[in-house]
């Protein structure tokens, strides 16, 4: 019953998003398509970092790493001549994947806050090699001169690449919710909540942790490359620790472990800096305070804050009822 | 009849109230991020101009939106789009950092919109990107650091060490000194982007015992730079020479006395003997509590007043962008750092100063103007541009 | 190069060790006592150089701004830990960082609020500001000395706290189990109180002793906070000595790194090369240093649970 209120609610989200750009130009909202794009986007990549931190168990902050790799990867493909997305976007998310399993390789043997370290130091590493790379533009970031091309689809139309956008985040998401309710999502979960439980049982805890931290760096790359065809431009900028920190908070915030923890954080963070921000110069304080909210009365993230209302009000009429 | 006449005489009101919607300028603020400081200097700048022409650009109203990004050029992409798809802006300015500018140019150029520039002057626009919807109304960044490496010859320094962080702009300031030093240096030295210790390159200076040490060291690199280098000693013997951005009034407010003796260079000083310069530091000054302002308020108060004379030369028509462009381009008003012109990039072709750190009358610690270092210099990238 | 060269970057190695010690020393204890990931610490240090900023403005007297400055922070640790500190101490790691985070981000915005964004001006006492001639051919900055003299006497006292004392010893049962530390009946919520206020005190003075010589302003919390995590990583969490031997590794590699690497690639290289790779590579030089030892000794070198 409530998986079946999960899946109307979910096509009900995916059908108002479809009908969004076409409703937008109605309310003088057109700006605002861009910017759910942006959100999808981020979405995409909090996702990725959910399976690792939220399923895994693993506090990885370095992921920055892979989502400026799959960003960069757009821009040095782009310098080769090459600009097909059929291309170009599956090799960003190849790269970040490479990536993800060279780091993953050394930093998963180790755990807890030496993890979290290794992870940062990594992405430290490949962000002041990338800023001292000049022909990529170095600190000072470097543009695009048009988008990767579709065929028959003409992505610079803010509209179609919106489309585009949107599908491949269905389909992903579709793909994340598969692959967590299978057993290797289930081996994940068994490893978060007892690790030398499933090593004695005979799972190859290592390899299974080391599979995840790919996935979700290519999710993380894909997502890089979509944003530097979003914005046109790429900086080193999307690689510093700062941006981890963001997509670390935004899955905290969404509800780590939870299928849409990654989007609602994603679609919450961003909506709300950008209103404290129009509101005041020094929006870092009601955000903080509302972080501090979070931690306090939301402790499962906002999703799960819902799940759990949900469930209360499900469970009502067997607890209530005549005295 | 009175009745009917005063009514013809209101309908034909009604169009010319309805086509004077206000000019809208875009002004993307930089007051949360790492320039945040430099960010609040522009906007006093700005808001400063803004109030002299009474939120009117060329005697029409205009609507003036500030927005703060940050200093991210992500965030700032964002906000420009906004900027050009829901407000419908005519002018853009604000960032002070290049790394954004470049990230929101092209946006703007492609919708036609020009960005007058209060501070970057990235060199990509200077030369290949050029484009028209550009004006880099401040200087080219190299300049500053191509007149430092004049100051450095013609006071006969022949042993001159140079330092920047390894980054593409501290390689194109290394670059720009020795060009305008034209001869070669002692030693050149790389340091990392946001190094808080410097005690291994002093070490270094200190045996390689040059006469001047020339820096670029944008914010807090610095700040903590010329306090050490001070508290070494080396400040006896060597002397220090800067862009006059490591060297301008936020960064003395932070070091103070150390900073005693800098030499630094800029296309203006608050105290050049231009009397608009004159009436604008007063003015500054009134608003301010008596502070002295920066070049980064001097630059975003000329780039709200060239808007101003551009938008009256063309009798208030903001729609014919190209109309708007060849009036910018004239750079026909009053500027504080008195009259330049724009070479074909867009770049201006204008004098630069040597200033020095002193105290002033009232035993303030501040620039002082020392001499012209080039006039009617322009930057080295033009010949790459084709317009 | 010659020897004054290199016993110029020893000790410069060895002060800048000795100043991330003493961010390290407050961030380690807490973190192994507390087991807390406290990412606030960072503002606890911009506090103190903010409060020593305005202390010696209004007084001129540095002294004061260093007691001033450890006392008020003192304080607002103690509200810290009594209103948050505590609340948080009983969830997991990552609700610690999501709370720690905001408490960062309301730091540095109320501080943006109270002294504006600007940097702030500390500067040293004259008496300090100048070289001294330690050598026949080596001026060091008199500052920097009393840096590396501070720091060696931190980490005496520290020493000496938590082998000689009772509380240290309290300190050093609860790092290595808090459980077992309860049971035996030590009233933990004091002792964290008591830990992570002198963790603040000696971060707020090392804002305060390092404010003349970098930069006072927002953030400045941040840029150290990660240097410091990597001292106490390779040091082993929760151990003082581990702090003290990764603050000085860090400081040293980090330091030779700047210092002889360029030189070194030069012999080898082309000078083009050398000045493209050489700062990178002394860039990272301490995350490989980090990335090293976490191989051979996954809980660092000197972990305090056993």
């Amino acid at each position: 019953m409530a998986m079946r209120r999960s899946l109307i609610l979910s096509l009900l989200v995916v059908v108002l998003l479809a009908l969004f750009p076409l409703v937008a130009p109605l309310f003088n909202l057109e700006f605002y398509v861009s910017y759910v794009r942006r959100v999808l986007i981020f979405a995409l990549a909090a996702t990725g970092l959910n399976l690792v931190l939220g399923y895994g168990g693993m506090v990885a902050l370095g992921h920055a790493a892979f989502f400026g790799a799959g960003a960069y990867a757009v821009v040095i493909l782009a310098g080769a001549g090459v600009q097909s997305a059929m291309v170009v976007w599956p090799a960003a998310a190849v790269l970040a994947a490479v990536l993800a399993l060279l780091v993953g390789a050394v930093s998963l043997r180790t755990r807890g806050v030496y993890f979290i370290m290794i992870t940062l130091a990594f992405a430290q590493m490949v962000y002041y090699i990338f800023i001292s790379l000049r022909q990529y533009g170095g600190e000072d970031g470097i543009n695009l001169y048009g988008r990767t091309r579709l065929p028959a689809l003409d992505l610079s139309d803010d509209v179609t690449f919106y489309y585009v956008v949107l599908a491949v985040f269905v389909v992903l998401m579709v793909a994340f919710g598969r692959l967590v309710q299978s057993r290797f999502g289930a081996a994940l979960t068994g490893i978060r909540e007892n690790e030398s439980r499933m090593e004695a049982l005979g799972y190859p805890v290592y390899r299974l942790k080391l599979v995840a931290f790919v996935i979700s760096g290519a999710m993380a790359g894909l997502a890089g490359a979509m944003l530097a065809d979003h914005n046109l431009f790429v900086s080193p900028g999307m690689m510093h620790w700062t941006q981890s920190a963001n997509l670390l908070i935004m899955v905290l915030v969404g509800g780590m472990g939870l299928r849409y923890g990654g989007v609602v954080g994603a679609a919450v963070m961003l909506f709300l800096e950008e209103a404290l921000r129009l509101w005041t110069e020094f929006w870092h304080l009601p955000m903080g305070l509302l972080l501090l909210l979070v931690v306090f009365f939301a402790p499962k993230g906002l999703a799960g804050l819902w799940d759990s209302l949900r469930r209360r009000s499900a469970s009502q009429p067997a607890t209530g009822g005549k005295p | 009849m009175k009745r009917i006449s005063s009514l013809i005489l209101s309908l034909a009101m009604v169009p010319v109230a309805v086509s004077a919607a206000p000019i809208k300028v875009g002004i993307a603020n930089d007051i949360s991020g790492p320039f945040a400081a430099i960010g609040a200097e522009a906007r006093d700048g700005f808001n400063l101009a803004i109030k002299q022409l009474d939120n009117t650009l060329g005697g029409q109203p205009a609507e003036f939106i500030q927005t703060d990004m940050g200093g991210n050029p992500d965030q700032a992409r964002q906000l420009v789009d906004r900027y050009l798809k829901r407000e419908n802006i005519d002018f853009f300015t604000g960032p002070i950092g290049s790394n954004v500018a470049l990230a929101v140019g092209p946006a703007l150029f492609n919708a036609k919109v020009p960005y007058l520039s209060n501070n970057p002057g990235p060199s990509q626009f200077a030369g290949a990107q050029c484009n028209k919807f550009w004006f880099g109304t401040s200087y080219q960044n190299d300049a500053f650091h191509e007149a430092a490496g004049k100051v450095a010859a013609d006071r006969g320094y022949e042993n001159v060490f140079i330092m920047a962080p390894d980054y593409p702009a501290g390689r194109d300031a290394l670059n720009g000194f020795k060009r305008g030093y034209d001869a070669d240096v002692s030693q050149e030295l790389y340091t990392r982007l946001g190094q808080i210790d410097y005690a291994a390159e002093i070490a270094q200076i200190r045996a390689a015992k040059p006469e001047a040490l020339f820096i670029f060291l944008p914010a807090a690199m610095g700040i903590n730079f010329v306090k050490q280098f001070v508290s070494a000693g080396l400040s006896e013997d060597i002397t220090l020479i800067g862009p006059g951005f490591s060297a301008d009034e936020d960064v003395i407010m932070a070091v103070g006395e150390p900073m005693l003796g800098m030499y630094n260079t800029a296309q203006w000083a608050h105290d050049l003997d231009v009397p608009r310069n004159r009436e604008f530091v007063e003015a500054f000054r009134n608003e301010y509590d008596g502070r002295y302002p920066s070049v980064y308020a001097a630059q975003a108060y000329d780039v709200i007043m060239a808007m101003d004379a551009a938008v009256r030369q063309v009798d208030g028509n903001v729609a014919d962008r190209d109309a708007v462009v060849e009036a910018l381009k004239k750079a026909d008003f009053d500027s504080v750092r008195g009259q330049f012109r724009y070479g074909d990039n867009h770049y201006p072709i204008q004098s630069y100063y040597v200033r020095v750190i002193d105290k002033d009358d009232d035993g303030r610690i501040t620039n002082r103007l020392v001499g012209q270092v080039f006039e009617d210099y322009q930057d080295v990238y033009v010949g790459d541009c084709k317009m | 190069m010659t020897l004054t060269v290199v016993i110029e970057q020893l000790l410069n190695g060895l002060q800048f060790g000795l100043m991330l010690f003493l961010i390290a020393a407050g961030l380690t204890l807490v973190f192994g006592i507390m087991d807390i990931m406290n990412l606030a610490h960072g503002s606890l240090y911009m506090a103190g150089a903010y409060v020593a900023s305005a202390t010696m403005s209004y007084t001129g007297s540095f002294l004061l701004a260093v007691l001033v400055a450890m006392v008020a922070t003192g304080v607002v640790a103690l509200v810290l830990e009594l209103a948050l500190m505590r609340r948080l101490v009983v969830r997991d790691h990552l609700a610690q960082v999501l709370g720690t985070y905001a408490v960062i981000l309301i730091a540095n915005d109320l501080v943006k609020m109270i002294w504006g964004a600007a940097p702030m001006m500390l500067n040293m006492p004259a008496a300090l500001s100048g070289p001294v001639r330690i050598l026949p051919e080596l001026m060091y900055p008199a500052y920097r000395l009393m840096i590396i003299a501070v720091g060696l006497a931190a980490a005496l006292a520290l020493y000496w706290f938590v082998t000689r004392t009772r509380a240290g010893v309290l300190v050093r049962a609860g790092a290595s189990n808090r459980l077992m530390a309860t049971l035996m009946g030590i009233k933990v919520p004091l002792l964290f109180l008591g830990v992570f206020t002198l963790g603040a005190m000696l971060a707020a003075a090392a804002g305060a002793l390092l404010g003349p010589i970098t930069a006072v302003q927002i953030g400045m919390g941040e840029e150290v906070l990660i240097l410091v995590l990597v001292c106490i990583v390779i040091g082993g969490i929760g151990s003082i000595r581990g702090a003290f031997v990764g603050a000085l590794l860090v400081g040293m590699v980090d330091t030779a790194g700047r210092a002889f690497l360029p030189m070194l690639l030069r012999e080898v290289f082309s000078p083009a090369v050398a000045s493209s790779v050489g700062p990178t590579l002394a860039a990272i030089a301490i995350y490989v240093l980090m990335a090293v030892v976490l191989v051979f000794k996954p809980s660092g070198l000197f972990p305090a649970r056993g």
